[in-house]
This record gives structure tokens, sequence and C-alpha cells, in this order.
């Protein structure tokens, strides 16, 4: 072949190429194994999503409630905190604070419905606004609808607790680890500077068992798959009448409440 | 050579300092590997991959386990070594049988002056059970 200047630079720039590309293959396939399998454990509940159903005739005062939070709260390593730093992934409120769309237009309420508490969470939206406004995706949502959020990447801007219509965030203002009364080692805590959440229990689903507070519930609460005609949750939905926190603005809460 | 005399004498300053950590370590003992405390044989003879393999990847390993686990929903690991099955959890699998993070995470990670921050969310087993 003729020595020509065009075929030289054609050389020189193919070994060029060659010599960059080496060592990175190289070192992508001394770590990539031969194969990476990774599967769902086979015990795990699926759904298209989840939902939940809450029967807010069977809840009487404030006793009722706390071994449902408690029984969240403790698997989760949520805080202990009280005041404006407190962190909450499960609480409750009074009706006018639930449901306040639905307060100002109703004259002459029931007194009972009034006056009763009622459990709030994460309402795990169809169409969640905190997951619109995360700058990094660390909140996000699951094929399964559970709006779910990945500590590894919260930077703590708190830009989903303003988006989030109800209040279901909290911020780790300190570090959490002191107020924690028993660690549950199965489950990690979280740190200064990142925000937490209701996340369905989607640690336990992966285990076949159902969230925390349903099972501590004795059937108050009915949790299912909201897209399966014949689950549990849509015969509640079914059977009662159920209205939705603030369903004005198009989030669409996957808790429903009886009321 | 107007500032010879100057130029010199920089060079050798310069050189002093650029060298410095050299002579500084002459005759002070080589780098040592720490020693680990392993898992119990009752526990585990072998990790999810080989001891080699896992000491020179565990942190890519560990950082892909946490995208399958909480981004895809993924959470059992099948060994390319052995073929087995693991749940991938830090807390539940690795700290199940690595009982001591002081004794063999930290061991290392501190003698190679690396601060992982897994700790301040995981929770590390108690030491000295």
């Amino acid at each position: 072949m003729k020595q020509t200047r065009r075929n030289f630079l054609k050389m020189a720039g193919a070994a060029a190429a060659a010599a960059a590309v080496a060592p990175a293959s190289k070192a992508l396939a001394s770590y990539l194994p031969h194969y990476i399998h990774v599967e769902p454990n086979h015990d795990a509940l699926q759904a298209k999503r989840w939902g939940m159903v809450i029967d807010t005739r069977k809840f009487h005062g404030h006793e009722d409630f706390k071994p449902l939070i408690e029984a969240c709260h403790k698997y989760h390593n949520v805080p202990d905190i009280s005041g404006k730093k407190e962190i909450k992934w499960l609480w409750t409120d009074h009706f006018h604070a639930v449901f306040p769309s639905a307060g100002t237009h109703m004259e002459y309420l029931s007194h009972d419905v009034e006056e009763r508490e009622y459990l709030l969470m994460c309402n795990q939206c169809k169409n969640p606004p905190c997951v619109r406004v995360c700058p990094t995706k660390a909140t996000y949502q699951r094929e399964d609808g559970i709006v779910i959020m990945d500590m590894h990447r919260c930077i703590g801007c708190r830009f989903c607790m303003a988006a989030c219509p109800y209040g279901s965030r909290s911020f780790n203002f300190q570090d959490p680890r002191p107020f924690i009364a028993e660690q549950n080692t199965k489950y990690p805590t979280r740190m200064k500077g990142v925000v937490e959440k209701c996340n369905f229990c989607a640690e336990r689903l992966a285990e076949g068992l159902m969230p925390a507070c349903v099972e501590a519930s004795n059937g108050k609460l009915v949790f299912g798959d909201l897209e399966d005609p014949d689950s549990d949750v849509r015969h509640a939905l079914a059977e009662n009448f159920t209205i939705r926190r603030k369903p004005e603005l198009g989030t669409g809460p996957s808790v429903f409440y009886i009321i | 050579m107007h500032d010879g005399g100057k130029i010199l004498a920089g060079l050798i300053v310069f050189l002093g300092l650029m060298t410095f950590p050299f002579w500084y370590n002459v005759g002070s003992a080589a780098y040592k590997s720490p020693e680990l405390q392993l898992p119990p044989k009752s526990k585990a003879t072998k990790c999810v991959e080989s001891a080699e393999w896992m000491k020179g990847e565990h942190m890519q390993l560990l950082d892909h386990w946490r995208d399958y686990v909480v981004r895809d929903g993924n959470r059992v690991y099948t060994s390319r070594e052995y073929g087995s099955h693991f749940e991938m959890s830090l807390q539940k699998t690795c700290m199940e049988c690595h009982e001591t993070k002081e004794k063999f995470c930290d061991r290392c990670h501190n003698a190679a002056a690396v601060d992982p921050y897994c700790w301040d969310c995981h929770i590390a087993p108690k030491e000295g059970k």
C-alpha cells in the first residue's frame, strides 16, 4: 500500500481509538459478571395499582388508631419527635382538616362525622405532584402505582413537601436516630437532611406481607388492587360510599374513606 | 546565565518538596492489609461471590444491588459464581453473616481512608454479640 498522508492519518486515528477503548472495555469486562440475574421475590404481592379503603366508621376515638400508627412507626424506624420537627408516616386529624373542600360545602353536617378522627397517610396519588417536582428523581412512581422514595438520591430540597397538598411528607431536621426507641434491624433509618413518607409498605409487599397498618387494623383497612374488579378494595368501594381527600386537585389519591 | 544561582537554588527546593513524601517515609513499615474478622464458619463459608472478586468489586455490587431493589423492585440475586440465590439486602443479607462492622468493614475502609455513607441510614449489627 502506498503510504500517503491520508492513509497515515487514518491509521493513526484508528490506533488512537483502539488504545482509548481497550482499557475501558477491559475494566468493564472485569466487573460485569457473565450474566447478571436478578428477579423479584416469588412470594411478592403484585398489583396494577395498589389502593386502600379506610372504614372510618369502625374507629372510635384516638385509642383505635394507636396500634396502627405504632405498628407502622416501629417497623419503619420512624422517630418519635413532637413539635415542628415531627416525623410522621401515619397520623390522624379531624374532618375539616382532612376534607376541607367537602366541609365548606356542607351545612348541618352530622356531628359524628365532624367530630371523628381520620387516619392519614401518603395518598399514593395516581398523578403525584411530588414526583413532578423532584429534581433528582428520588421520589418516583412505580408501575404498581406506589409513590416511593429512593433515599440514596434525596438531597433534601423539600420541593416535594411544597408540592404535596396532603402534608404527607416530613423533613429530617436532625439526626433521627436518638429519637428511635427500638430499632428494627430489618429496615434502615433515615439521616439528617432527607424527606420521608409512607411507602405503602413496598418492602413488606415484596415479601408477600400486607402493609403493617392493614395487618394491625383487624379489617378496618382494606388493601388491594384498584384495577382488579374482584379485589377486596373494589368490593369495599362498590358497596360503600367513599370520598377521597381534595379530589378537585386532580392528584387521584389511591386512599379512599368510607364515611 | 545571569541568575544561575537563584534558578539552581529554586530547583533544589522544588525537587526537595516534590520528593518529600518519599524520603519522609523511608524506613517506615510498608502498608499491610488489615486483618479482617470473617464470619464464623457456622454462618457461612463463602460470600455471594468469590472472596477475591468481592474484595475488588463489592462497592459496585452494592451500588447495583440498591438500584435493582429500590428502583426495579428485584430483590433476589443469583450468584454467578455459585448459582445460589440471595436477597439483595445490606442489613438482612450481608450483615447477617458479617456480624461486625468495626472488625470487617471499618478496618479496610479506615486503612484506605474511605468513608462510605451506608451507615448514616443502614443499621449496623450490634458490636460484641
